[in-house]
């Protein structure tokens, strides 16, 4: 097909990788900027303030650390659900991919569930993003990430449902797609590695 | 073609089973770090301390993620590249607002 996008299996002459692989990583490049830039308008904004958070006590007894502890676990045992994910497309399993699949998707469910509760907790004792500086990089940096998981889940429902049709017809450009989305899966985690104890425990 | 240790490309089924172990034994390791970041957080240690540990903590499950699950550790050439120009932005990113709060050289008359 002359209209096909071209190195989806077999690597690029320049880069040595598939073109979708090379392509996620930049915009995780891209990523990286981004909460870069949020992490570090939070210590700027941290180090000015007379207090942190500025209602007095500490973050670990404003936010709920068993909570972000659990959501810290589940986030990780969804990135492990999402390489025998992957591994079960290397391994020619799509029956094996599907259960990995819905077992990260649920997860990740999971994890907004309790984000969900964290946030409805907060807006019931009237603490909005506007209340203050705290509230206000506490709610953008997790909304933020938040925005991220959802999208993730979108991605990953596809990869699910509609998108296994392509495991028929070139399995292998199939489980790049599967690796390329655990790319992205795997740097959502990473994000949350750095925001739980730079939020919750400090 | 860079064929190195981790390169799955070409591997049949029952080969790639060999990588199943590594990718259980670095979920195992994230979860007991995740324990030790908040074990640590308990013993309420000085703030610059605290900060120290969590980020060698975090730096490391960091580096698990993407050594292993994102094949970091076995990637190209060109990735590293990518990385490294975004290592560097992104220093740069964090120690920008910190060029705002230096005293000018020359103060305007009158402030």
């Amino acid at each position: 097909m002359e209209t096909a996008i071209p190195y989806t299996v077999k690597p690029h002459p320049v880069t040595g990788i598939p073109n979708g692989k090379f392509g996620i990583w930049l915009f995780l490049a891209s990523e990286v900027m981004l909460f870069g830039a949020l992490f570090s308008s939070y210590v700027l904004i941290r180090t000015a303030a007379p207090h942190w958070p500025y209602d007095g006590g500490l973050s670990s007894e404003t936010l709920n650390v068993p909570l972000g502890t659990f959501n810290t676990a589940v986030l990780i045992t969804s990135s492990i659900t999402m390489v025998l994910a992957w591994a079960s497309c290397k391994m020619g399993d799509i029956s094996k991919f599907r259960l990995w699949m819905a077992a990260t998707i649920g997860l990740s469910l999971v994890f907004l569930v309790v984000k969900y509760f964290e946030y409805a907790d907060k807006f019931h004792h009237e603490h909005f993003p506007s209340h203050d500086n705290f509230y206000g990089i506490y709610f953008v940096l997790t909304g933020l990430h938040g925005v991220h998981i959802v999208g993730g889940v979108i991605v990953n429902t596809f990869l699910l449902t509609v998108g296994t049709r392509l495991w028929k017809t070139d399995p292998e450009h199939f489980t790049n797609r599967v690796e390329n989305a655990g790319l992205y899966w795997h740097f959502v985690d990473l994000v949350w590695i750095f925001l739980f104890p730079s939020l919750y425990l400090l | 073609m860079d064929a190195t240790a981790a390169d799955t490309h070409h591997e049949s089924p029952e080969e790639f089973k060999k990588h199943l172990g590594k990718y259980y034994a670095v979920f195992v390791a994230l979860l007991g770090l995740t324990a030790i970041t908040v074990g640590v957080s308990y013993l309420k240690l000085n703030r610059p301390l605290a900060i120290t540990v969590a980020l060698i903590i975090a730096s490391v499950k960091a580096g698990l993620v993407a050594g292993v699950f994102m094949h970091l550790i076995s990637e190209k050439k060109v990735i590293y590249a990518v990385l490294l120009l975004t290592a560097l932005f992104f220093l740069l990113v964090l120690l920008l607002p910190s060029f705002t709060t230096l005293e000018p050289h020359h103060s305007l008359p009158g402030t």
